[in-house]
């Protein structure tokens, strides 16, 4: 019966003692912060403030708790924002830009009671300050779900005889050869390959994370190099413009392309920020730590496929989809299985032990599969696998 | 000939130029555009957004100097336009057509990033620091001086070569970043020494852009008196009124050229330093941000006056700064605010025709021409 009883009274001081630790701020009370690269016509910072709005609906905050800057440029013009929210009263501030991080933490140092959260970024966990926290989702499940959709357009395409096996190839405009880019299309490739493992992949970059002629250009060369499907990592309808005017499938990103390109959308890979956008803001809420690190994928609905344009994807896809997507949520498929691909005809564990380039991604493979954007929020998977060829 | 002039009847009105237009006159003419122009935004304000055109501008100047970081936000940024509009002064007073300050600029803060990335730890703050400056009035110089060499040598058009030279800058910038780039792959290089702070302009008189304020006050004073009362500035001005009564004169006009050049590019690089350490502590292909080419603005509409350059350049800052806020607080983008400064600025360069000529309406037949 002591026993017992000493255990309740723990119990109870232990709960006494969190209470007195988180003080939390009441939601009609807290003001949260933004910081956007872009406004709502563009689609990757539509979909933030999709997130932010999700978020305000959630937990019941009105309009003038959020205040978002919009069309923030990557230089100081990113550290004038973040002073700026953190003097109008701002308990939590969001930035959407990779490049916004340096500066984000700048702002930190000199507000340590506010909470930084940086999308994409990778300092948090390095740069010694508690308030400072990266997020991104595993965007690279929704690439591969996408990737499954345009493998089975492309058996269509074979089984059709519009192209042969060997013409099986696809096109990709990536935004710049930096680890975001190469894992998310890596994960598409191994969704396309799961399901049509003929294809190869020949990836045009941009080197630039938005610029409609410059997508539109990539994705008009790589059709003329004989790509027969394409999608892309950048923000704009380009790629799909030029699709629709060659009728030429392609997979989109961030935002449906079904409005640009009616006839060859498949469909697109998509982020729903809402679920870390509620979930940050709930723990300043609650007096609750933030994770510094945080990435969530099918499982907390932070990653979708856009819908599917009916009439333009193969037969039976959306039963496939749901097929995969369980899968994914389950922990049944892992993306990044070592099995299902090779870099120079070796598995990525074999290079691992033999070749010293390779010893850095030990931390990241066990249980037969890379463990993308579990050590760090941020995508880490950069490496070009077997079938995949960097065009520029 | 005669009889037909009198049976002409006079226009409604007629312009004709004013002798001189005094101080007060000229400044109330602009005040008056300026009430207008703000007239005029109202009306386009309220019809296209229905928002209160009072509330509209209480946020622009609440974005703009609302608080005492905003101030010097906003002091920041104008004091690195009216560098550069000063820079480019003493060649536009020689009637040198420098449109390459944005290159001028970008070469200046990629020297001064060089400097820091390669010898931020290794060397006494103040050596590097002197280094650091020394670089950016160089590599300005030389983007500057290029132009200038060929324009002496061989005549070619400055405007095109100063403006084949920014994208020369741009690309120089971009294939840097490449090596400096953090993380690999990014395109970005981030902050520069950002732990240490080595390089970075510190505070002066408890200011955090103490420093930005003293070199730009300082530079944009000697530029005035350069131009006005040395013997270089007055060949400067003699080359620009005609290059050859110049030469009959006894004045080099290659040697004038050159060395114009040399200081106009010289304070770009400077404006460049200012950038990266006083400011952004980084380098990338959009550190000038357009301010080469407002600055070219700035200048014509402050009649190449160092000392009106200083208020035409808040002003333009103001008006940007103060577009942030309205953005934010209205959810107007900024094609809202660029409208509002398009239209300032055509009346406030649309009143300097009525600086220069009187318009008078027609008065009766009394004065029909004898």
């Amino acid at each position: 019966m002591k026993k017992i009883l000493s255990m309740v009274l723990i119990a109870a001081m232990a709960l006494i003692g969190t209470a007195a630790l988180a003080e939390g701020i009441p939601a009609d009370e807290i003001t949260v912060g933004y910081i956007y690269i872009g406004d709502e016509n563009e689609a990757y910072t539509a979909a933030h403030y999709e997130g932010a709005k999700a978020m305000a609906e959630a937990l019941g905050l009105s309009e003038d708790q959020i205040i978002i800057k919009w069309n923030t440029a990557e230089t100081e013009a990113c550290y004038d924002a973040a002073i700026d929210l953190a003097e109008a009263g701002c308990d939590i501030i969001f930035g959407n830009s990779f490049n916004f991080e340096s500066y984000m933490i700048e702002a930190a140092r000199e507000y340590p009671e506010i909470e930084f959260c940086h999308a994409t970024g990778y300092q948090a966990a390095t740069c010694g300050l508690d308030n400072v926290h990266n997020y991104f989702t595993s965007v690279y499940e929704s690439r591969y779900v996408s990737g499954v959709v345009a493998g089975m357009k492309l058996n269509e395409m074979i089984a059709d005889g519009t192209i042969t096996a060997d013409q099986c190839v696809v096109g990709y405009v990536g935004a710049f050869p930096y680890a975001e880019v190469i894992s998310g299309y890596t994960a598409f490739f191994l969704g396309i390959r799961s399901v049509c493992p003929e294809a190869t992949m020949k990836v045009q970059y941009t080197n630039s994370w938005a610029s409609f002629d410059l997508e539109k250009e990539a994705a008009e060369a790589l059709i003329a190099q004989g790509c027969v499907l394409i999608s892309q990592h950048a923000d704009t309808t380009g790629a799909p413009t030029a699709c629709e005017a060659a009728g030429v499938p392609c997979v989109g990103y961030n935002v449906s392309m079904i409005a640009t390109a009616p006839n060859t959308a498949l469909t697109s890979a998509s982020i729903d920020w809402a679920p870390y956008n509620t979930y940050a803001v709930e723990c300043v809420i609650n007096g609750e730590p933030i994770a510094v690190d945080w990435c969530q994928g099918y499982d907390t609905g932070a990653n979708k496929i856009t819908e599917l344009n009916e009439g333009v994807v193969a037969e039976g896809t959306a039963e496939k989809v749901a097929e995969v997507e369980a899968a994914l949520v389950s922990g049944d498929l892992k993306v990044f299985d070592t099995s299902t691909f090779t870099i120079g005809g070796e598995t990525l564990e074999s290079l691992i032990e033999a070749n010293a380039d390779y010893a850095k991604y030990a931390d990241y493979v066990s249980d037969g599969y890379f463990h993308e954007s579990e050590l760090a929020s941020a995508p880490s998977f950069d490496i070009i696998v077997d079938g995949i060829e960097q065009v520029s | 000939m005669m009889s037909k002039l009198h049976g002409l009847r006079e226009p409604l009105f007629h312009v004709s130029k004013r002798d001189e237009c005094g101080f007060v006159k000229a400044c109330l003419i602009r005040l008056a555009a300026i009430a207008l122009a703000l007239c005029v935004c109202a009306v386009v304000i309220f019809f296209l957004t229905g928002l209160n055109p009072l509330e509209v501008y209480e946020a622009v100047i609440d974005g703009a100097v609302g608080s005492n970081r905003r101030l010097w936000v906003t002091i920041r940024d104008a004091l690195a336009l009216l560098l550069i509009a000063v820079a480019i002064t003493p060649a536009f007073r020689m009637r040198f057509w420098n449109v390459g300050a944005e290159g001028q600029t970008l070469a200046g803060g990629l020297a001064t990033a060089a400097v820091m990335i390669y010898f931020g730890d290794r060397v006494p703050s103040a050596l590097l620091m002197a280094m650091m400056l020394a670089a950016a009035l160089l590599a300005g110089m030389l983007w500057g001086v290029i132009p200038a060499i060929f324009k002496a040598q061989w005549n070619t058009n400055e405007t095109l070569f100063t403006l084949m030279m920014n994208y020369i800058a741009t690309q120089l910038v971009a294939f840097c970043i490449v090596f400096w780039e953090n993380p690999s792959g990014s395109n970005s290089v981030g902050i520069i020494n950002q732990q240490t702070r080595a390089g970075w302009l510190g505070e002066l008189f408890g200011l955090t852009y103490g420093w930005n304020l003293v070199i730009v006050v300082a530079v944009t004073a000697f530029v005035y008196f350069y131009l006005r009362d040395s013997k270089q500035g007055y060949e400067i001005a003699y080359v620009g009124q005609s290059v050859n009564t110049a030469r009959y004169a006894g004045i080099s006009v290659r040697r004038v050229i050159i060395r114009t050049m040399s200081i106009s590019g010289a304070l770009c690089g400077l404006a460049g330093f200012i950038l990266v350490s006083g400011a952004g502590h980084t380098i990338s292909t959009g550190i000038a941000g357009g301010r080469g080419f407002t600055a070219i603005v700035v200048a014509w509409l402050s009649k190449l006056n160092t000392f009106t350059m200083m208020l035409v350049s808040f002003l333009l800052v103001f008006l940007e700064k103060g577009a942030i806020q309205i953005a934010s607080q209205f959810s107007l983008n900024e094609n809202a605010s660029d409208m509002i400064t398009g239209i300032l600025l055509f009346f406030v360069l649309g009143c300097e025709f009525f600086i220069q000529y009187k318009v008078e309406f027609r008065r009766g037949r009394k004065a029909v021409r004898e």
